[in-house]
């Protein structure tokens, strides 16, 4: 089947199996490794996408459900060489170990301050309840958040 | 002595940034999965749905028709690739049984998850519709999954060896024969426990992933795998598959953590190799999650059997411990030595006499293979005598804080002499303790448990603690040879000065979240005085990093860290000749402080490394006899240990009604002596704790008495979410390391091994008001329920 969807602001017209989950075409397709797949489930997180905007699970979905939108990526977030101000409150803060369930953090954490631009401690840890981390034990992903809100 | 004081330090200690971050951070970070190896083919393994059973057929032919499959082998196809079975590397006993161990079952599976058939094809989609396509005919077996079931041998897993014991390993240590029986008759206050370890699963977040590429005409072979032991796969695929050595490269790229779980040789890697040399292609395989909770190895799983003896203080006199130990259906790298390497800590941080009893009996059992899980065996050891400090407290009515104050070992009896002939490098237990009770407020804490745990409450408050003494940075080869384990324990480090001064730090451990290119590329920096960005570090790829011995049980600093300063060392005293050669002094004249080489007492007759650097590469002014460049190579076999310790406490809030564990305060203090970088000190125990909270209060690999994993995906087993846990207040103490020139000592596990007790201890707290005296991990709100109800209704409900 045809789709057609923007990626990190680029047209990418592709034809897909029918059954290709959106996170596999994005990965195996357009080459856009930094999206990881951590479960089979739609339990952890890590291929958490924004999509028109808002932070989904890029596994929950397949390819042509897609079709027409807008995607954006970990890979698109910085722009001229300098991190999105996210990317860059998580590397002060030690907000990464081995960098896995990063991207997808990331992404839902940006999704997470669009929805609520100051939210207090609790909101972050129950904002991030979708995505898991097995090295950082969370406390300095909330701290990333938070630094990344009070700088806004 | 010890780097921080004998000069002052400009960039250990200090929170540099992790330079690891950006291309993680941004995608552009490439796991194994990631890696676009042209021409590839992808591997899918088919899966026993039993337990345990005979396999009476495998029909391939229907899968074989489906687009896209090249070729499918069975265990008996593949029988002959194989020079060994897949290596235990850990045979703690001389009669230990060691059921041979094939990537693909042969006869008969032996647990849910062992492989039974593999499929190539041209992609994934194509090897996994073929799985569902292979018809497997199996006859049913009698499976065992209890531990104490497989200890009675009524039904016997691997009947060519007649039980379904593996191996009984004693550490009797008695200062005169009976002393320990002795001293149980004499004592004042006894007390004799039972606990369970549960199963639990490692879950790093990145699944398994692997990629063999062959090279046709040349008979090498390069291993891409996400794992923790780059140089102990190029070994051991060496010999399981009959390749000479130095044909075999393996290179681990980013891994997506590992937790013990990525420290084996697996099967899959094996496949990969056998058949990307049979079909001259690249052969890749990515493990689904599923996959994972069932093909990767789990952790923990024993039965504890713990008793203390005590005099009219509350002083310890002996210990005596009887293990069960849940091998699982087969015997991985280094399964059997998991329980060995808590075997000594079972009188936890306490001065006790030569009179320590220890016996673990290890078994099989239909279920997935454990092996090390982070702590491997310390956690379990921990857990034990801190759980039963507490019953010993409760026995004597007193305060199970007070009960260690009397029992810690002593701030000056280190370096301490223990009961079992180690020697405890440097610790101060009791500064620990007081500043974690400090951090809690504990005294506060205590009177607000009065106001609010009256009779009728139903939200009861409750403090717990458990201290630790952790035995890592594996380790001492001679230590390790006295426990028949096969490999040694040293590590390498190569430093290089480039002619512009730039720095190479080849290192031997491989990091999979741990930081390593920043702490490694610290001490370096500190050393030879130059900036840390001029240090680059390289690591897990055998073919840069020839030798080493990889990262597990928090050994990567103080062994591969430590290595790295004494190859500065190295290179610096050659610099030295060169230096001295060059100013026309005698080295003994110079001294080297912040990267320049100046004659004492003459600091304008100087030389800064730079110069030596690009002399040593030039060569045109050298010492007779001095080879050119500037490098050194370091093999460090650690005299000791390192004996990171700690305290942890925390407060927690039971819900009667509902068994729901809320945390209100967690508190770590760890000392883990000297740091070279806070940041990923703090990130380390932050890690570490949640999961041991995870252990104590949300994961369980549960399975049906079929050996069914009723918890195989990540919507069944209770990894926690941000919103799961509390915020980890950390402190530490510094207590540097007698036994290297850092002062170091590991701090990759500590987390885990003081978090469960430390959790489990405040619950118990809690309800003591009710006559809760234990509660099984995981103290999931069901089982707390359970517990109350037992405890105040006798269990009638």
């Amino acid at each position: 089947m045809k789709v057609s969807i923007t990626v990190n602001g680029k047209k990418q017209d592709g034809d897909v199996e029918p059954r290709t989950l959106l996170v596999h075409y994005i990965r195996e397709s357009l080459g856009l490794t930094g999206t990881n797949v951590g479960c089979d489930t739609s339990s952890c997180g890590a291929c958490t996408i924004h999509l028109d905007g808002e932070a989904v699970k890029s596994c929950t979905m397949l390819a042509v459900q897609a079709d027409g939108s807008n995607v954006t990526t970990i890979e698109g977030l910085a722009k001229d060489g300098v991190m999105h101000p996210m990317q860059t409150a998580f590397m002060e803060n030690h907000g990464l170990q081995c960098g896995y369930c990063t991207p997808g953090m990331v992404m839902a954490a940006i999704g997470l301050l669009n929805e609520n631009p100051k939210p207090t401690e609790e909101e972050v840890r129950l904002g991030l309840e979708g995505n898991l981390c097995r090295c950082t034990g969370y406390h300095n992903i909330v701290k990333s958040v938070l630094a990344a809100a009070s700088a806004k | 002595m010890t780097i921080t004081e004998n000069k002052p330090t400009t960039i250990i200690g200090t929170r540099l940034l992790r330079r690891e971050d950006p291309p993680l951070l941004t995608g552009e970070a490439k796991f194994t999965n990631d890696l676009n190896i042209p021409g590839a083919l992808h591997l899918s393994v088919l899966r026993s749905p039993y337990a345990h059973a005979k396999i009476k057929s495998i029909n391939v032919a229907a899968a074989l028709k489906i687009a896209g499959v090249v070729a499918i082998y069975t265990g008996k196809d593949l029988q002959t690739s194989w020079a060994a079975p897949m290596p235990c590397a850990w045979p703690v006993t001389t009669d230990m049984k060691n059921p041979a161990h094939y990537p693909l079952a042969i006869d008969k599976v032996c647990y849910v998850g062992d492989g039974v058939a593999a499929v190539l094809a041209i992609n994934e989609v194509a090897s996994r519709d073929a799985l569902d396509a292979i018809d497997v005919q199996y006859e049913p077996l009698k499976v065992v999954v209890d531990l104490e079931d497989s200890l009675s041998d009524k039904n016997i897993i691997h009947t060519d060896l007649g039980t379904n014991k593996s191996y009984t390993w004693p550490l009797l240590v008695e200062e005169t024969p009976g002393c320990v029986e002795e001293a149980f008759k004499k004592a004042k206050y006894k007390v004799k426990e039972r606990y369970v370890q549960q199963r639990l699963i490692p879950m790093a977040m990145e699944p398994r992933a692997i990629v063999a590429v062959p090279q046709p005409f040349g008979g090498d072979i390069t291993l891409y795998s996400s794992t923790q032991i780059p140089h102990i796969l190029k070994v051991m695929t060496a010999l399981t598959l009959g390749i000479p050595e130095q044909q075999v490269r393996v290179v681990a790229p980013s891994v997506g953590g590992g937790f013990g779980s990525k420290l084996d040789v697996y099967a899959e890697e094996l496949l990969c190799m056998a058949l990307a040399r049979k079909h001259n292609a690249p052969v890749r395989w990515v493990e689904e999650r599923t996959e994972n909770t069932q093909a990767t190895i789990q952790g923990r799983g024993q039965i504890q059997h713990v008793e203390l003896a005590a005099d009219e203080n509350g002083k310890i006199t002996a210990v005596r411990v009887r293990i069960i130990g849940d091998m699982g259906a087969y015997l991985q790298l280094v399964t059997p030595g998991v329980p060995i390497l808590g075997a000594f800590l079972y009188a936890g941080v306490y001065d006790i006499p030569k009179a320590y009893d220890f016996s673990c009996t290890s078994v099989f059992t239909n279920l997935t293979p454990t092996d090390a899980y982070r702590g491997a065996g310390r956690p379990e050891a921990t857990y034990a005598i801190e759980m039963a400090i507490e019953a010993l407290a409760r026995e004597m009515k007193i305060d199970s804080f007070e009960l260690r104050k009397r029992n810690y070992i002593k701030k000056e009896q280190f370096p301490y002499t223990a009961f079992s002939g180690l020697t405890y490098d440097s610790g101060d237990h009791l500064l620990a303790a007081e500043k974690a009770a400090q951090m809690t407020d504990l005294a506060g804490v205590r009177v607000q448990q009065k106001k609010q745990n009256v009779p009728g409450a139903t939200k009861l408050l409750g403090v717990g603690m458990s201290s630790y003494f952790e035995m890592c940075g594996l380790a001492p080869s001679r230590v390790l040879a006295s426990l028949n384990y096969s490999a040694g324990g040293w590590e390498a480090a190569t430093v290089r000065v480039l002619p512009t001064n730039k720095v190479q730090v080849i290192t031997g451990t491989s990091p999979h979240g741990q930081g390593h290119e920043t702490s490694w590329a610290m001490i370096a920096a500190e050393k030879l005085g130059v900036a840390p960005e001029d240090v680059d570090v390289l690591h897990s790829d055998t073919a840069i990093s020839a030798l080493g011995l990889d990262t597990y049980g928090s050994r990567s600093l103080p062994v591969g860290g430590v290595a790295i300063a004494l190859a500065c060392d190295k290179v610096i005293e050659k610099a030295k000749l060169i230096a001295a050669h060059q100013l026309e002094c005698s080295a003994d004249d110079l001294q080297f402080v912040n990267g320049t080489f100046s004659v004492k007492g003459s600091p304008d007759r100087a030389l800064p490394l730079a110069a030596i650097a690009f002399g040593a590469f030039t060569a045109h002014n050298l010492p007779d006899g001095c080879e050119p460049n500037l490098e050194a190579q370091v093999s460090y076999d650690p005299p000791n240990f390192s004996w990171p310790f700690g305290t942890h406490m925390c407060v927690v809030e039971v819900d009667t009604e509902t068994g729901a564990v809320k945390i209100l305060k967690y508190i770590a203090v760890d000392d883990c002596g000297n740091q070279i970088n806070p940041l990923i000190v703090e990130g380390q125990v932050h890690g570490g704790v949640v999961q041991g909270i995870a252990q104590a209060l949300f994961e369980e690999a549960v399975y049906d008495s079929d050996g069914n994993l009723k918890t195989s995906t990540l919507a069944e087993y209770l990894v926690p979410a941000a919103c799961d846990v509390p915020p980890i207040t950390t402190g530490h103490t510094i207590t540097p390391s007698p036994t290297n020139q850092l002062g170091v000592k590991g701090i990759g596990e500590a987390g885990t091994i003081g978090a469960a007790p430390t959790v489990m201890t405040a619950i118990i707290d809690a309800l003591s008001g009710l006559g809760v005296t234990t509660m099984a991990m995981p103290a999931s709100p069901q089982t707390v329920w359970k517990t109350i109800n037992e405890a105040t209704r006798g269990g009638k409900k």
